[in-house]
């Protein structure tokens, strides 16, 4: 088992390089460049601040200026921002990101595979096509429809909860961005659990287990749920990337000084420092999700592990 | 009194397409310590009967008639009821050993669990049996395979894990539903004389399904020949064997290769598939494949009816023969 | 043994025994018996009248109206829906008629969609049944590559491209199917993988029928069963796609629309103007719904575990 993460985690290494160099050449190719804005700066300027920014060198050696700072954790200076770094700004939004984010992934699976398993013992009665439908409508609902939609009951019209804003991550203020976030991967989630649990129910080791005189509970637990997770162990990666992407537009619905909305707000004004630095980072975080989910699959599946 | 006796066991699925009658009127007894063998073609039955018996049917099947285990019967019990039973009074093991172990639970993990629960024992003293049990169905270097997965194991040993596994609580019935088939031949050989030496030393009664007549011959005390869900032929192995009645029992029997038989032309079959369940032709359901079949073969179904050397038969031909 | 002479007799009328034999057993065929299964299906039924209904209204509906997508009628603006004025979905804050924009919008929406995943499911099928069927190190050279791209926060490339590049359809379709080619591919490959190893494929072989007629017969249905099955749940979720790019203002150019792109306006105004939002919203949530169900009847009709 060891040896598996051990493998698994140096497998990361050169996916992670790779995105690194895409991203690095993607942002240098784009068109314009953060200082060529509105008004003209003379020439004399301009090669001034890319000397100054190191613009001036050839690319490669900027592509190993940059790894070199990222292995000490230096994401570079802001291009629009003169007076922060990179880090600085990332790491003001970063955490209100992360924490919205991980309560929905965590509400995600939790009520996911509760709603899950409940429908697929019981399957075919009212309870099953009652979360089912419920699961259909979280899993086509757009959160940028949902949310506005939560805005307009819950703050508008009963007055519940606040419309938006982050107040310091206050959990009134957390309620409704993260149910926004999380409605379609509960609903996903309850999907796939349902399908899988059902077929692992019909298997022949369930059968065998039946045989064996072991009462209902037992089996559910002990023999049918780890097996039942593993097609949502899978589709832990997928999700993962859901949800950051689709912070994007939660934070800006809500208000949120998140990552997603630095994000686009980089890109907007072309900042390509901190694009980059975000896209590298989310990318890290995905790679590394990735080799987490795989050595969780690894855990329940003894076959994989050796 | 029998240890189990079956009367006018019947199994229904409701499909879309109808309902089917999976076993038809099925009437055996079996005493303690003795073998009964079933034997049919796929779609015979003989697996529903089993599941039956053990409450295993899939939701949409339903069992009517009797059965009466040592005194008490087993039909229409609660789940929680028929909990008490399984594994402590009748035990089962099935056809296929690579799927029917948790694929994700360590071997002895599986087994102890048995014990836990049904004996109420620790852990330690469910390790200890668990792996006395390996051991009697020779399972080498057993207390190191407890902790293994069965990925790691051979299609063999994993049936014998299996059959550990339904001895744990020394059921006084062991239903093994084609326990050799998905084995090598060497394996299965080795699979059947396991079988009837534990048999020997446990004092289990069996019921072999099987559709292997073969298989039947060497241990089983009384044969029942299923078709399409009903009895054709029911009686003691040596007659069933040596004589068979019935044209269906004649063809299984006739198809079975012989190395003694020199003539290496033609193994013969019976020609055609058992019929579809849903379309039952009318009168007996073998007149398709029959030889010798006859007019009224194919209007009135055949009575089972019970001959003079205490073999029960349903068949027209030999109704004739004796008339 | 087999080679022996009286033996392949014996074995020769014992196949023509079973040619003969399953006469009474009617054959239906795989497409015929999930046909018959599909129309069954009431949930997948309905949603796929109510999505043809759709698409027709999305086609030829705006010609319904007295106006067109970017006439501004400069007596309503921002009006409730109201049959007296002609604005059957009301107008938006500009003045234009709502439901010739939705209708509209939906055009856009769902051209994007059918295009996109059949630029993901070409790519995709290709792909994944070339890993498939070459195997061996060009397949693991072939998978790695596609774990590393799925380690790849794409949106994130997408809202760069656009940003950068400046809006364009072509260059949405491009982005939108270039990403969602992972999993077809993947999915492709598996069941190429599982099927060149499937018994029945090896009998087909070893009774002589030859390669085509296996591809014809027994590879291309399983895989098309799967690859219908999947473009029919990618379709909604690429107009999805599009209405998050044009509800963050990165799709469509004014004053074309799409679906996302008026929710993003009537999300604006929703205090004030609720149907703003609710109109689009409600279009879109329908065809989402409709195509979700039809993929699941068609996975349903197509998968014979469930039988």
């Amino acid at each position: 088992m060891l040896k598996f993460v051990f493998k698994r985690l140096i497998e990361a290494i050169p996916t992670l390089l790779v995105l690194i160099l895409v991203s690095f050449v993607l942002m240098h190719a784009a068109p314009g460049s953060p200082f060529t804005g509105e008004r003209s700066l003379p020439p004399e300027i301009l090669a001034n601040i890319e000397a100054k920014y190191g613009l001036d060198q050839p690319l490669y050696v900027q592509f190993f200026h940059y790894l070199g700072g990222l292995l000490q954790g230096d994401l570079g200076p802001s291009f629009k921002y003169k007076d922060f770094s990179v880090n600085e700004l990332v790491g003001q939004s970063f955490p209100v990101s992360a924490e919205i984010g991980l309560w929905a992934f965590l509400t995600a699976v939790v009520l996911g595979v509760l709603f899950g398993v409940v429908a697929a013992l019981k399957q075919n009665t009212w309870v099953d096509y009652g979360v089912m439908s419920l699961a259909m409508t979280g899993v086509v609902i757009p959160s940028f429809v949902l949310a506005p939609l939560l805005v307009l009951i819950f703050a508008v019209h009963l007055r519940w909860l606040p419309a938006g804003g982050w107040n310091g991550g206050e959990w009134m203020y957390m309620l409704l961005p993260v149910l926004a976030m999380a409605a379609h991967y509960i609903s996903s989630i309850a999907r796939i659990m349902r399908g899988s649990m059902i077929e692992i129910m019909h298997s022949n080791f369930i059968r065998t287990a039946r045989a064996k005189g072991l009462p209902a509970g037992y089996i559910i637990w002990r023999h049918a749920l780890k097996p039942a997770l593993l097609p949502v162990i899978s589709y832990l990666g997928p999700a993962f990337v859901g949800i950051i992407t689709g912070s994007v537009v939660i934070e800006t619905i809500f208000g949120l000084p998140g990552i997603g909305q630095l994000f686009v707000n980089g890109s907007l004004n072309r900042d390509y420092s901190m694009v980059l630095g975000i896209t590298v980072l989310i990318g890290a975080l995905t790679i590394m999700f990735n080799a987490i989910v795989d050595i969780m699959y690894a855990y329940i599946d003894p076959k994989i592990r050796y | 009194m029998s240890l189990l006796s079956i009367k006018n066991l019947e199994v229904h699925f409701s499909t879309p397409d109808g309902t089917v009658t999976a076993v038809n009127k099925l009437n055996f007894s079996l005493e303690a310590g003795q073998t009964l063998g079933i034997v049919g073609e796929s779609g015979s039955g003989k697996s529903q009967t089993a599941f039956a018996l053990m409450g295993l049917l899939a939701k949409n099947g339903k069992v009517s008639g009797e059965a009466t285990f040592d005194g008490k019967s087993i039909v229409g019990l609660s789940e929680k009821e028929l909990n008490r039973i399984r594994s402590e009074k009748i035990a089962m093991i099935f056809q296929d050993p690579m799927t029917s172990l948790n694929p994700y639970m360590r071997v002895g993990e599986q087994l102890m669990e048995v014990l836990m629960l049904h004996k109420g024992m620790t852990k330690a003293d469910a390790f200890e049996e668990s792996v006395r049990m390996l051991d009697a169905v020779k399972m080498p270097e057993a207390r190191k395979r407890m902790k293994m997965f069965p990925h790691e194991f051979s299609g063999g040993m994993r049936q014998r894990v299996m059959i550990a596994m339904a001895l744990l609580c020394r059921p006084q019935l062991l239903i093994a539903d084609e326990p050799t088939t998905a084995l090598d031949v060497t394996v299965q050989a080795q699979i059947m004389t396991l079988l009837s030496e534990l048999q020997r030393d446990f004092n289990t009664a069996i019921i072999m399904i099987t559709h292997d007549l073969g298989v039947v011959a060497g241990i089983c005390d009384k044969v029942l020949v299923m078709y399409a869900g009903r009895t054709m032929e029911y009686g003691s192995a040596r007659d069933i064997f040596y004589r068979p009645s019935h044209p269906y029992t004649q063809g299984l029997l006739s198809a079975i290769p012989r190395l003694d038989s020199d003539d290496m032309a033609a193994l013969p079959t019976i020609p055609g598939n058992p019929p579809n369940l849903l379309k039952l032709p009318q009168g007996c359901p073998f007149q398709d494949r029959c030889q010798h079949v006859s007019d009224i073969c194919r209007y009135s179904e055949p009575e089972l009816i019970t001959t003079s050397d205490q073999r029960q038969r349903a068949c027209h031909w030999l109704a004739e023969e004796q008339a | 043994m087999i080679t022996n002479k009286p033996n392949s007799e014996a074995v020769s009328r014992f196949a023509t025994q079973l040619q003969e034999a399953p006469a009474e057993v009617e054959g239906r065929s795989l497409w015929q018996d999930a046909r018959r299964r599909f129309m069954h299906n009431k949930a997948a039924m309905i949603s796929l009248i109510t999505l043809s209904v759709i698409i027709l209204l999305c086609l030829f509906g705006s010609q319904l109206g007295d106006f067109t997508y970017d006439d501004i009628d400069w007596n309503a603006m921002q009006i409730a829906p109201d049959t007296a004025s002609g604005h059957f979905f009301g107008t938006d804050s500009l003045g234009r008629d709502l439901f010739v924009r939705t209708l509209v919008g939906g055009q856009i929406s769902l051209m994007v969609g059918v295009l996109g995943a059949l630029v993901a499911i070409v790519i995709g099928t290709l792909y994944g049944a070339m890993a498939g069927f070459i195997g061996g190190r060009t397949d693991s050279f072939m998978m790695r590559t596609l774990e590393i791209l799925n380690s790849f926060p794409f949106m994130f490339f997408v809202i760069l491209l656009v940003t950068f590049f400046g809006r364009n359809i072509m260059l949405i379709f491009i982005a939108i199917g270039a990403v969602s080619w992972l999993d077809m591919a993947r999915i492709v490959r598996g069941q190429t993988l599982s099927l060149k190893s499937k018994e029945f494929i090896e009998a087909a072989h070893v009774c002589g029928v030859s390669t085509w007629a296996i591809i014809t017969r027994h590879i291309v249905p399983n895989v098309l069963g799967i690859v219908v099955v999947y473009a029919t749940l990618l379709v909604p979720s690429m107009i999805l796609f599009e209405s998050f790019l044009s509800y963050l203002g990165l799709g469509v150019q004014e004053p074309m629309t799409s679906w996302g792109a008026l929710l993003n306006e009537g999300s604006k105004t929703m205090e004030v103007a609720p149907w703003q939002l609710l109109f689009p919203a409600g279009f879109l949530v329908t065809t989402l719904f409709c195509f979700n169900f039809v993929g699941d009847g068609l996975r349903d009709a197509l998968d014979p575990k469930d039988r």
